[in-house]
């Protein structure tokens, strides 16, 4: 592609380019890339998680100047930050408050992803390196909320690490281990601000592999059927850049919300308490981004076979991500989109639904009803991933997809291809 | 499309912490006006000065606040030499000296201000075994805030005929089990305000509350300014590229 | 046909005016927004109000009899505090200015002549110079003596032999040109920064 800018600016980019293909990978990459016309506002959620690793990067990074990494510091460092630091509340909010956003938007994105098909071939590995993000997302938020020393800091890490004590045979000495000590403690303090610090540019990595597996294939589209040719596509830049600009605009109005009028809203009051190893606070409740998987974990009240009902807690609790990664090869069904899945498209809001019961379950003390509902939503997960995925994709008739994404989108209506031959055989 | 995916984010932001709020939300808890509230609220200089003397002559007794340094008064309307003249009336522990001994001095603006106890075994010794909690971040670290910690300080009353009360326990409408080990520390006219203001318990436990936010969000008003004006440039912002994404899609819709 | 071609450009042409102010605009908030974010990410790193607070320091001079020397601390620097004798004094005033190493008079380095107020630290490599002790070596012009490289300072504080280029500075000297940042707020008391 030659570069047809003028003068000494075009002379310095093909030196550049010669010796490192900066500005025509860039201009392949983002500028002219074809992607499909017809996607909707669902897919602005990719580039948002994006900006949001960068925002949580930058602000954590900004933080680390300041903070003390110490248990008898960490506490009154934070403050500090608060009081005294020139901007100091705003980067701490920003941080606090991001890191809710940054889940927000990446289930958002997962969702999208169950609905329209997008992990199905020939996306099973960016699904799964997106699975991997999800992983790792959680385990640097789990850190990250202990690095307050707050009471909740301390017992979450407490309860949390606990878990492992589950396995049996080598639990307790892996506690031990994770811990360095008896209890957690100073030097738990310390491994996980280490970790916590380390850990986004481990995401990062695997974020740059997530967009080169997708740009190998490119985006699927709500449609779910792949592009034919160039009457399906448009240039990435300036469609998408602008739309993707505008959406990152609405998204900020409602984090500014957050940031500047209700920073604490999506907090726990007990966190503003110093860590106190003597006492527990009266309910101990992670951050809501992970409150179904502590509903899973604490619905499982009875042991099953030789397993404790604590250690099939643990199991479960980390199935409902790790079966995530089977997908691909659970949905039997040949069309990608619900939009074409009559009954997947109604289990598809009851899995919704039920996610959003478990997070209500794991938000309230585990007594009477809370229970049953937990552990209803808990198999319900479950039959929905193993049962129900598997049959509907076999069982249900699909509607008929429209022979390419320009006939559909530029009104056509006529010339429907049958169902059954959405998507190129690999 | 737009609506609708705006529509989810919204809601599973929104819906998230609704539902820890519906677990322990306190039916009872008496929503009061604060000059604080809402996306334009402010401090009331003179209620956070009647609060600090209140907190200073009242509550310090037992009472720590040890993430406000006397600097910070210079927040709630006091000149430099008013917070040279408080800071002056209090005796700071400093050293070792060149002798290597503890010792006494004048406190000075960039101090802490000292608490009543030298550690935590002290202060418990001293209140039969209870912990007067620190009050720097005290309305943040309840649930309910500002309007939980006004509560606390109205709400004592006598135990109904047959309430079990625990030995040195005071009956609170709001404690948890309605049993406080703090005995109700206002009563009328327990201060007198050199504004004339007449210091009833609500109106010094409406003041308190009021310094007390401010202790624990001494940054409320910058942030309530910049978020103002980070809303303006947003929505301009919106409007803006909203309407350069309509003029680039047209050629293709 | 070609009426249509040029109606069409017509068209684009004036569209594209428009189209690029609309861009324009959307660059320039885009730019002024990420200026203003990256603002206070920086503004951080600048020293925070508990800092600033510690940035002045309070000596009280009654207990420093004259010939005594006092070391306070300012901003984590050590500050030479001499109570001058009369013979220190003229000494260095009585000194011709223009064959110094850095040219400055004596009145120009103090408020009260007795009270001499400069910064501990040495203008060469930033080592503590010798003199406030006594029995300390203060030289052969009766001021400071740096160990490290063997810089010599007079009673003014100025430099008279080895390595160092310029005058022990006055506080606040280094950062603000022409300004002392010390002032007599008492009878004896200074308040320096």
């Amino acid at each position: 592609m030659a570069d047809t800018r003028p003068g000494a600016t075009a002379r310095i980019i093909r030196w550049i380019d010669y010796r490192l293909p900066f500005v025509q990978f860039l201009n392949h990459e983002l500028n002219e890339y074809p992607t499909p016309r017809n996607l909707s506002y669902w897919w602005n959620y990719g580039s948002l998680s994006g900006v949001m690793l960068v925002v949580m990067i930058a602000s954590g990074v900004i933080l680390a100047t300041q903070y003390t990494p110490s248990a008898d510091l960490a506490f009154d460092s934070v403050e500090r930050i608060m009081r005294d630091v020139n901007y100091g509340w705003l980067v701490r909010y920003v941080h606090m408050n991001g890191g809710s956003m940054f889940f927000a938007i990446v289930y958002i994105h997962l969702f999208r992803g169950l609905y329209y098909g997008s992990y199905k071939t020939p996306r099973e590995l960016l699904w799964i390196l997106g699975v991997i993000i999800l992983l790792l997302l959680i385990a640097t938020a789990f850190m990250g909320y202990v690095l307050p020393w707050g009471q909740m800091s301390y017992w979450a890490a407490t309860v949390i690490t606990n878990l492992f004590s589950a396995i049996p045979l080598i639990g307790p000495g892996i506690v031990t281990f994770l811990w360095g000590g008896f209890a957690v403690g100073d030097p738990t303090l310390h491994r996980f601000y280490a970790l916590h610090y380390l850990l986004p540019f481990v995401i990062l990595a695997v974020v740059l592999l997530h967009l080169v597996a997708l740009h190998r294939h490119g985006s699927n589209n709500p449609l779910g059927i792949d592009h034919k040719g160039p009457q399906d596509t448009i240039p990435f830049h300036p469609y998408y850049t602008i739309k993707d600009l505008f959406g990152l605009t609405v998204f900020l109005l409602i984090y500014a919300f957050f940031v500047f009028y209700a920073p604490n809203y999506l907090g726990e009051p007990d966190n503003y308490i110093p860590a106190n190893p003597m006492q527990t606070p009266n309910h101990i409740v992670p951050e809501w981004y992970l409150l179904p998987y502590y509903a899973i974990l604490r619905s499982i009240t009875f042991p099953i076979l030789f397993i404790s009902s604590k250690l099939a807690g643990v199991i479960l609790a980390f199935s409902s991500i790790f079966i995530l990664f089977f997908l691909p090869w659970l949905d039997t069904s040949p069309v990608r989109s619900a939009r074409f899945r009559p009954i997947y498209k109604w289990v598809f809001w009851l899995l919704v639904i039920d996610v959003i019961a478990l997070g209500w379950v794991g938000a309230n003390p585990p007594e009477g009803i809370v229970v049953t509902v937990g552990q209803i939503a808990t198999f319900y997960y479950f039959a929905h991933m193993l049962v129900l995925v598997p049959l509907i994709g076999k069982l249900e008739r699909p509607r008929s997809l429209p022979s390419s994404i320009s006939a559909a989108v530029l009104g056509g209506g006529a010339g429907l291809s049958g169902a059954g031959a959405p998507m190129a055989k690999p | 499309m737009a609506r609708s995916a705006f529509a989810a984010a919204v809601i599973s932001v929104v819906l998230a912490p609704a539902i820890t709020w519906a677990a322990d939300e306190n039916p009872r808890l008496p929503r009061q006006q604060w000059s604080f509230d809402g996306v334009f609220g402010t401090y009331d200089r003179a209620s956070l000065q009647r609060g600090f003397q209140i907190y200073k002559e009242v509550c310090s007794v037992c009472h720590p606040v040890k993430h406000l340094h006397f600097r910070d008064l210079e927040d709630i309307g006091y000149s430099e030499e008013e917070v040279k003249a408080i800071a002056a009336g209090y005796q700071v522990t400093d050293g070792p000296n060149d002798q290597g001994q503890m010792y006494q001095r004048p406190g000075r603006p960039s101090d802490p201000i000292p608490g009543p106890f030298p550690n935590d075994q002290a202060a418990r010794a001293a209140n039969n075994g209870a912990l007067p909690p620190d009050q720097s971040l005290i309305v943040k670290a309840r649930a309910g805030g500002p309007d939980y910690v006004y509560g606390i300080l109205t709400g004592y009353r006598e135990a109904p005929p047959g309430f079990g009360m625990l030995e040195g326990m005071n009956y609170n409408e709001l404690g948890p089990g309605h049993q406080i080990a703090m005995p109700p520390p206002l009563s009328d006219n327990a201060v007198t305000f050199a504004d004339g203001t007449p210091a009833t318990v609500p109106q010094m436990a409406h003041d308190v509350v009021t310094f007390l936010t401010w202790a624990a969000e001494p940054r409320l008003e910058d942030r309530h300014r910049a978020g103002f004006k980070v809303t303006l440039f947003l929505v301009v912002a919106a409007g803006v590229f909203y309407a350069a994404k309509r003029k680039i899609w047209a050629a293709i819709h | 046909m070609a009426d249509v071609a040029q109606q069409d450009l017509h068209q684009e042409h004036s569209g594209e005016t428009r189209r690029d102010f609309l861009f324009l605009t959307a660059g320039a908030i885009g730019g002024v927004g990420a200026a203003a974010t990256i603002w206070p990410f920086v503004d951080t790193l600048n020293p925070a109000r508990d800092t600033l607070a510690l940035s002045t320091t309070e000596v009280d001079l009654a207990p420093i009899q004259i010939g005594q020397r006092l070391t306070a601390a300012w901003r984590g620097k050590p500050v030479f505090i001499a109570h001058r004798t009369a013979e220190e004094i003229k000494a260095a005033e009585d000194v011709d200015i223009s064959q110094l190493r850095d040219p400055q008079k004596d009145s120009d380095r103090v408020l009260r002549p007795e009270w001499l107020i400069i910064v501990g630290v040495c203008t060469h490599l930033g080592c503590i110079p010798l003199g406030q002790k006594t029995g300390d070596d203060r030289g052969p012009y009766g001021g400071w003596f740096c160990p490290c490289h063997g810089s010599v300072y007079d009673t003014s504080g100025r430099i008279r032999q080895g390595p160092a280029p310029l005058n022990l500075w006055l506080p606040g000297q280094a950062e603000l040109a022409n300004q002392a940042l010390y002032k007599f707020t008492g009878d004896n008391i200074i308040t320096i920064g």
